[in-house]
Formats: C-alpha cells, structure tokens, sequence
C-alpha cells in the first residue's frame, strides 16, 4: 500500500488504520518508521514534490520482495510543504516474526532514501531551495553528461 | 516526435524534439548551459523505465524524464 498526501501525515491515524487492517493477519511483528521534520539550519519547514510512475514502480517491486519473505510494507508519504515538528513519511513493515521485519524496514529505508523519486527543499523565509546537498543521484545517474 | 519532461528542481519547460535515440538526445541537451550541470547527474527514463545507458532506440510519442538526485523522507 501506498499512500501519498497532500500536507503533513496524520501519523496517529494512519499508524491506526495500518495496525487494523492487519491485526487480523497473523503478523507477529509491526514494525513503523515514521519521519518528522526537525528544526535545522533555520528552516520553517521542508515541501516535496513526488514523481508518481517511477514510484509505484519502485514500490511494487518493494511489495514483491516484501512477499517472497511473507511480508508486507506499506508506505505513505506527503507533497506539498510539511512544516517543523509534523511528519511527511511513514513506512512499516509486518512480518510473522520480527527479525524479517527490522531488517527488511532497514533495507527498505536506505533504497528509498537513494532511489524513489522525491525531491526536498527546504522552506526559510518565504522560498523553497532545493536541498541539493542532502540528495543522492539515482543509480545510473550521469549518461547524458558529457563523456 | 518525443516528449522530454524536466523532473522536480530541474526549472524548465518540457521539450517536444524529433530524435531517434538517446545519444541524439545527450548531444541536443549538451549545448544548453542551463542543463550542463544537471546532466552529470541526472537519471533518465524513458516511458518510465529507468536506463541504464544511452543505447535505447526512441519512437514517435515516446516519453523522456530527467530526475535529478532525490530526497524522500
């Protein structure tokens, strides 16, 4: 499942709605990864914007290696500004026992900070600039540059 | 004709070009000053499929994205 949101998340209700909709499952373990804006480098916030087709993608084929394992992922993510102090990404993984579970949200969570096509500015006084430094190129990067 | 869309803080408008391969492309899109510095480390898709290299034939109606490096989270 994939959820994308416009604003910053409603972490307890979607933290809820996850936990019900497999509390049923017979998943031993529910492992969440919730991001929050912090207060850094004199931001009042961060925005995103989101490639959606090369997203699902990425995540589909996330969700297939999540099945081989007996487990599912589900994630959310906002575009638009989410200001200090709220949240614009939550992932979770439920798995039958919990050692597939922290590893896999692990694994998860770094491909998704090098891969899913997100981008992030951060928002001071009024301007979105592009947190350049902060990004990572998506592998294969740089063939149309000059050789 | 293919359609060449410029990803998230690249600023610049989609472009509408009648070439054949993604080498014609990298060689269009190196004389743009604009552009330079976002090539080098660019990904590029075609039809949403990320390549890997430039060796990819391009038809009429096809579908190119430039995504610069990302930050989710």
């Amino acid at each position: 499942m994939l959820n994308l949101y416009d604003g910053a998340l409603d972490v307890p209700k979607i933290l809820k709605e996850w936990y019900e909709e497999e509390v049923q499952s017979n998943y031993g373990a529910y492992i969440p990864f919730v991001g929050t804006v912090r207060s850094e480098g004199g931001i009042d916030g961060l925005s995103f914007d989101i490639y959606e087709p090369i997203l699902k993608s990425w995540f589909a084929s996330w969700q297939k290696r999540a099945k081989e394992k007996g487990a599912v992922i589900k994630m959310a993510h906002s575009f638009g500004d989410v200001m200090l102090h709220e949240s614009s990404y939550i992932a979770a993984v439920f798995s039958p026992k919990r050692r597939v579970a922290l590893e896999f949200i692990d694994e998860f969570v770094e491909d998704f900070k090098a891969s899913a096509p997100i981008w992030k500015y951060d928002l001071i006084d009024g301007q979105r600039i592009y947190a350049k430094e902060r990004s990572t190129a998506i592998k294969g990067s740089g063939i149309l540059g000059e050789k | 004709m293919v359609r060449v869309e410029f990803l998230g803080p690249i600023q610049k408008e989609a472009l509408e070009l009648d070439i054949i391969n993604l080498s014609e492309l990298a060689t269009i899109l190196q004389k743009d000053e604009e552009l330079k510095e976002w090539l080098e480390n660019c990904a590029v898709a075609v039809n949403d499929t990320l390549m890997n290299s430039l060796e990819c034939e391009l038809k009429n109606g096809d579908k190119i994205s430039l995504l610069p490096p990302v930050c989710g989270g």
